[in-house]
């Protein structure tokens, strides 16, 4: 079979920004202003169905719906960017080094194997034991549980650039390590790390999700989707609302992350030495 | 007995044209040759008259394989005519035999899918028939290897083994020794040649020197069209067209 | 290959000794003292000091290690500080309820991802490939304990057809096992196959990009045909590789599961005893756990030799 090459145009990348900008801008706007106060206690109101003044409702406590919404951006963001952070800010040097060296970075693959079998929730769940849970125990859990998967795609990356040509004559020429990893190798693996980082994302809003559901995660009151979602489970036959309205966020957030990763990994790839 | 009849040949893909306005016949007992630089469309025909175009190419035109119309036929079909009556060989021996799958095991399937052979045993056994026909060593004991097991000139003798299996009428070869040593080439072509006594083959090459010592006729191909064609002492000797002319200067068949 | 195999072998155990250790000095270094936990605040120090004792805890750190790692190896995993019962034996219980639940959570999983994922791969272009592909999408973005909490809401409070929770072991009644394990396995099973479906997808679109399978269908097998016999395998390899990360997942996602079909498994025992700052069993079954993902990526890595000839001569 012969065939030729198309390049399709595919709304993966427009979608998968849309949705990440309404994350954001919802986390962004609750700084100013929500509809109303999230943390506001009212056992008047409580369980009502969305109205002109609630746009989605009010949950067993009487706090609104939307607003709960909208200051659980805040957490879900900042975990995402703590935890991707952390990981891409670790993983990455150690990435690049085991793409550059032999028995080193052979050592430092085999810890990686090791980091990999703690999954995020299970160092959460230690690091709540004995720090006692919060958002910062998930997300540096998260961000640790993360390094491996960083470590990996800058591995991978470095040593397609250090078989180019290019690198090879500067190292023929006698530069030294250093110099061609940030000249060289850094900025042609920026691509393939914003791509992971965006679906790193997508799964530390995941995980922080399943711990808030947990109780290891963000300690009431502050308002998060996960926990949202285990204060709606006993209700869940009379006001199935109560969960949906957070899964949606979660679903939302999570697809944006990764169909923007996958968006960008779709455009990026031509450019990288790599395979599709 | 014509083999093989191509008449108004396109393929295109969208608005370009990669194949304009081909027609050939190829007889039985024929050997024609199919020369041109990357690109002239020259796979493509092959591709064509398998019925084994992409689906982004639309094919014009009729390709007549006895008397059967090969271009919109059923996939059905057309699957009984493939490996059985019409069969080709490929170029990269290395990538076209499946790594996971002992070549015995491959050669045999092509006689049990077109039920040649009885059983499984049997086909086994006529494959290791086969693999001594194309005068691999120890054919046996090859039978059970897996293609990395192998160096490419006994790859392509088992992708032979392969398409000569169930007595083809059509034999397609796409450039079969471009990717192999010199002197494993002619052992190859030998073997081509052998097998395709009696019935028609069609070479696809952008050697003329090969195109010179195995078929009776040759066309030549450049971008899409048949530019020139007719018997090979003819052509060669006194090519009309500008770009035959061009390749046989830069050829190392020279000048008569 | 015996070489390969001998080395990863040895990787395998050294991963274990390290990790052990890892997990015993991270809760050794736990703020607070367990003898102080199980007596609570009113203990006199002569009681504490004996419990202690009792413990075992006011060994130097080496010592404790390897006692207990030579406890655990035996089966023994020594007893709890707070109910003072044997952990082994309620380990074993729970991890096997774990297991079904992962189990049968793999073959959801599995049943969801390969024809789905084969079926888009070999549709990319038409709409029902793409369509297909998007859902997938979304089944990644749903949380596991989400799919959960809606399959219960349908199955068990609307349609009344199968239970919202609890466990009947195999061999007390078969019947309720099975129906019991149905909606946390699918819970597990479809969001796992989401993420699957996309990588079988994925395996399965490079395989028919694949020369030898142009040479089958040169041979005359049809597209399905030329798939199903000389494509499969060659994918499954991509896929495998997958399938060890996939197990380490679900592995996690059966301890959030279990909280919302109240399983008796692993995950609620790792749980409670955290609630409650029962640090050796939490030490014990962190071990089992980790132990356990380690296990299947050695597994994994094993599986691969099988399946891919070209790896067997080292």
């Amino acid at each position: 079979m012969v065939t030729t090459e198309t390049r399709r145009r595919t709304p993966t990348l427009v979608v998968g920004t849309i949705l990440v900008v309404l994350v954001v801008l919802a986390a962004l706007v609750s700084f100013i202003w929500t509809p109303h106060d999230a943390l506001r206690v009212d056992a008047s109101i409580r369980l009502m169905g969305p109205s002109g003044d609630y746009l989605l409702g009010t949950d067993k406590f009487g706090r609104d719906m939307v607003s709960q919404i909208m200051v659980g951006a805040r957490t879900t963001l900042y975990v995402g960017i703590v935890a991707v952070g952390v990981a891409a800010l670790i993983g990455t040097p150690l990435g690049i080094l085991a793409g550059m060296t032999r028995w080193l970075g052979e050592f430092i693959m085999r810890v990686n194997d090791l980091v990999l079998a703690f999954p995020a929730l299970l160092l959460a769940i230690m690091f709540g034991a004995v720090f006692g849970a919060s958002t910062l125990t998930a997300m540096i859990a998260i961000g640790i549980a993360t390094v491996p998967s960083f470590a990996r795609i800058a591995r991978s990356g470095t040593l397609q650039v250090m078989s180019t040509e290019y690198v090879l004559a500067a190292r023929a020429a006698g530069r030294r390590g250093l110099r061609i990893a940030v000249r060289h190798v850094l900025p042609n693996i920026s691509g393939l790390l914003i791509v992971q980082g965006s679906v790193s994302f997508a799964i530390a809003v995941l995980s922080e999700a399943a711990l808030s559901f947990l109780g290891f995660g963000t300690r009431p009151p502050t308002p998060s989707w996960g926990r949202m979602l285990q204060e709606s489970q006993e209700l869940l036959a009379v006001q199935p609302r109560l969960a949906l309205v957070p899964g949606v966020a979660i679903a939302i957030a999570v697809l944006g992350f990764n169909l923007l990763g996958d968006g960008l990994r779709d455009r990026l790839d031509p450019k990288l030495a790599g395979r599709r | 007995m014509t083999v093989l009849t191509v008449e108004n040949l396109g393929v295109s893909s969208g608005d370009t044209h990669l194949v304009d306005h081909v027609s050939f016949e190829i007889g039985q007992g024929e050997r024609v040759g199919l020369i041109g630089e990357s690109g002239s469309g020259k796979t493509l025909t092959a591709a064509a008259v398998m019925g084994l175009l992409s689906d982004e190419l639309t094919a014009s035109g009729s390709v007549l394989f006895g008397n059967k119309e090969i271009l919109g036929a059923r996939e059905r079909d057309l699957a009984r005519l493939r490996g059985r009556d019409m069969a080709m060989v490929f170029q990269e021996p290395m990538t076209a035999l499946n790594p996971t799958m002992q070549v015995g095991k491959q050669v045999a399937e092509v006689m049990l899918i077109h039920r040649t052979q009885r059983d499984r045993r049997s086909a086994r056994a006529a494959a290791v028939e086969l693999l001594e026909l194309v005068r691999l060593p120890e054919p046996r004991r090859a039978a059970k290897a897996y293609p990395h097991q192998l160096s490419g000139g006994q790859r392509q003798r088992v992708m032979l083994a392969m398409a000569l299996a169930n007595n083809p009428s059509l034999l397609i070869c796409d450039e079969p020794t471009t990717a192999l040593d010199v002197t494993v080439q002619k052992q190859i072509l030998e073997l081509i040649v052998a097998g395709t006594r009696g019935s028609a083959l069609l070479f696809i090459t952008h050697d003329l020197a090969v195109v010179a010592s195995v078929c009776d006729r040759v066309l030549v191909m450049y971008e899409g069209r048949i530019v020139e064609g007719g018997l090979v002492q003819d052509v060669f000797t006194a090519p009309r067209h500008r770009y035959t002319q061009q390749l046989l200067t830069f050829s190392e068949l020279g000048t008569a | 290959m015996a070489l390969r195999i001998l080395r990863r072998t040895a990787i395998f155990v050294v991963s274990v000794a390290v990790a052990s250790i890892a997990v015993f000095l991270f809760m050794a270094v736990l703020p607070g003292d367990p003898a102080q936990v199980a007596l609570g605040v009113n203990a006199t120090p002569e009681l504490l000091a004996q419990t202690r004792h009792e413990f075992g805890i006011d060994r130097p750190l080496t010592t404790q290690y390897l006692d207990w790692m030579r406890g655990v190896v035996t089966g023994d995993f020594g007893r709890s500080y707070v109910t003072r019962d044997l952990i082994g034996p309620q380990l074993v219980d729970r991890l096997g309820v774990t297991l079904w639940l992962v189990g049968a959570g793999m073959v959801v999983a599995l049943i969801v991802a390969i024809p789905f994922g084969s079926f888009a791969a070999v549709r990319h272009r038409k709409a029902s490939g793409t369509l297909i592909s998007g859902l997938s999408q979304l089944g990644v973005a749903i949380p596991a304990f989400l799919a959960g909490i809606l399959l219960v809401q349908l199955f068990a409070v609307q349609w009344k057809l199968l239970p919202s929770g609890g466990w009947t072991p195999p061999n007390q009644n078969f019947g309720e096992f099975v129906r019991g394990l149905i909606l946390p396995a699918s819970s597990l099973g479809l969001v796992q196959g989401a993420v699957l479906t996309r990588y079988v997808r994925s395996a399965v679109l490079d395989t028919l990009n694949e020369d030898y399978l142009r040479t089958a269908r040169a041979k005359g097998l049809r597209p399905g045909q030329a798939l199903r016999r000389h494509g499969l395998r060659n994918a499954a390899v991509p896929v495998v590789t997958v399938l060890g990360l996939q197990l380490t997942t679900l592995l996690i996602g059966a301890v959030v599961v279990e909280r919302v079909f109240v399983l008796p498994g692993l995950g609620s025992m790792l749980l409670d005893s955290v609630a409650a700052r029962d640090l050796l069993t939490v030490q014990g079954i962190v071990l089992v756990l980790v132990v356990a993902a380690l296990l299947v990526n050695f597994v994994v890595d094993l599986l691969y030799t099988v399946i891919d000839p070209r790896l067997r001569r080292s």
